[in-house]
């Protein structure tokens, strides 16, 4: 009876922890090309009806003057649609600069700005990669929220974008 | 002999009005979905039978109207006309969606004068000044055409969408900057504010000088004067409906568009019975719009 009960209870304990950390490790692809230009970045959660669950990167050139690196925003053309014209840039903890080539590491913790607090469900992981004067592609990551115990999830491009794995630890 | 030559005459100047809309205009904006730090556009508007390309005439400014997302109306800039197409600018003040459109509610008027062809063009109130009432071969016909396109700056909004309960206008069910290759997006046509069952609408993606079909979709308006289309590629794509007062109700008849029907469908025309969207007159209304569809 008492283990039961004490079963129980840890049941109930355990379901509404849904506190995890992502860990996104996305890699630039080198290009060899003779006018190249860092890749605008979004990264972002959608739900099964691809709604936007939680925007949490963008890389843009956030130097130019008068806004003008917000002009090619629209090429990163899911996260445009999806979320991107409703936002007034730059957001605070999403938007970024461009980054360089090579691997990429992005940190979430749930219950934290930006990926908050995720209700169970079902959710894919979007990158998506535009270079000004080069091409644009979409990966998508799919996972089952909250995880039981600690998963690798990964993924790879095949142009804008190379390796991608997250890792989520419960 | 002298008979048939007059006859071919008439039938020559009764088939300027559809020649002229035989041939494809169209308003082709530079970017349609913009960031707000983007402050300007520029559009071409030109009448061709090749898709997007100025290979006829000019788009004639003359009945732009230009709305911002607030419902007001903005100036173009930089307005030009060359050989083959006309040119201007739209700045672009506000976030929300833009109408860009030439709106021509009228009169034309043909006849014969001395033996050569007349036409005119104009309002109902300087008809009765501007043509003499006891013309020979005198043909009266109230025009309403709409060319437009839609241009949006953040967010798609609807305020630039107001509809004036004249001539054909589109509602969008699916926002006309929100058009995605393999998805439907659904519109219902308006004929003088009410909708229009049974309209015929013609959709060409553009760059046709790239292939050797046509690739038209034809849909018809539901009772509820909506149609669906599913965009099979990306690009951008002309949409047309038309309506000749002269046969309405006679239901999917060829449609005026590709002017290449001959003369035989004029003379159809030409019989049939005048319409009863005007007790006076007969009447032309059409529709244009370009669209983008995004990949």
């Amino acid at each position: 009876m008492r283990t039961s009960l004490s079963i129980v209870l840890c049941g109930l304990a355990s379901t509404p922890a849904l506190a995890a950390d992502l860990d996104l490790k996305l890699q630039i692809p080198q290009i060899d090309v003779v006018e190249y230009h860092r890749p605008y970045v979004a990264v972002w959660l959608e739900r099964a009806d691809q709604s936007v669950a939680a925007n949490l990167a963008v890389w843009y050139d956030l130097k130019k003057r008068d806004h003008e690196g917000e002009k090619y925003l629209t090429d990163l053309r899911q996260w445009w649609r999806r979320s991107g014209r409703e936002l007034a840039m730059p957001v605070d903890g999403i938007s970024g600069p461009t980054r360089v080539v090579g691997e990429q590491e992005l940190r979430f913790k749930s219950g934290t700005a930006p990926l908050g607090d995720l209700p169970a469900g079902q959710y894919q992981l979007v990158i998506e990669a535009a270079r000004e004067a080069g091409g644009r592609e979409l990966v998508k990551i799919p996972l089952q929220w909250p995880v039981q115990k600690a998963t690798v999830l990964e993924a790879q491009g095949s142009s804008e974008l190379g390796k991608i794995s997250l890792a989520i630890t419960p | 002999m002298k008979f048939s030559l007059k006859s071919l005459v008439v039938i020559a100047v009764t088939a300027l009005p559809f020649a002229a809309q035989a041939h494809k205009a169209f308003l082709l904006p530079s970017t349609t979905v913009l960031t707000e730090s983007d402050h300007k556009i520029t559009v071409d508007a030109a009448v061709s039978n090749d898709l997007f390309y100025f290979n006829h005439v000019p788009m004639r400014l003359d009945d732009l109207q230009i709305t911002a997302p607030d419902g007001s109306s903005v100036a173009p800039e930089n307005v030009a006309t060359g050989a083959f197409r006309s040119v201007f600018d739209v700045p672009l003040a506000q976030p929300g969606t833009y109408r860009i459109a030439s709106v021509s509610n009228g009169v034309s008027a043909s006849w014969t004068e001395g033996g050569k062809p007349r036409r005119w063009r104009g309002s109902e109130a300087t008809l009765k000044t501007e043509v003499p009432a006891k013309a020979k071969d005198l043909r009266v016909t109230q025009v309403a055409n709409r060319v437009e396109t839609f241009v949006t700056v953040g967010k798609p909004s609807l305020g630039a969408l107001a509809t004036t309960s004249v001539g054909i206008e589109l509602v969008p069910v699916t926002h006309p900057n929100d058009l995605y290759v393999g998805e439907a997006a659904t519109f219902k046509l308006l004929l003088d504010g009410k909708p229009t069952a049974g309209l015929k609408v013609t959709v060409i993606p553009g760059a046709t000088r790239y292939r050797d079909q046509v690739n038209d979709i034809t849909t018809t308006t539901d009772a509820d004067g909506a149609f669906t289309v599913t965009w099979p590629q990306a690009g951008m794509y002309w949409l047309h409906a038309s309506l000749a007062a002269e046969r309405e109700g006679k239901g999917d008849e060829d449609d005026n568009d590709n002017g290449d029907k001959g003369k035989a469908g004029i003379a159809n025309r030409r019989s049939a019975k005048p319409a009863p969207v005007s007790a006076e007159r007969p009447r032309r209304v059409g529709y244009t719009a370009t669209f983008e569809v995004l990949p």
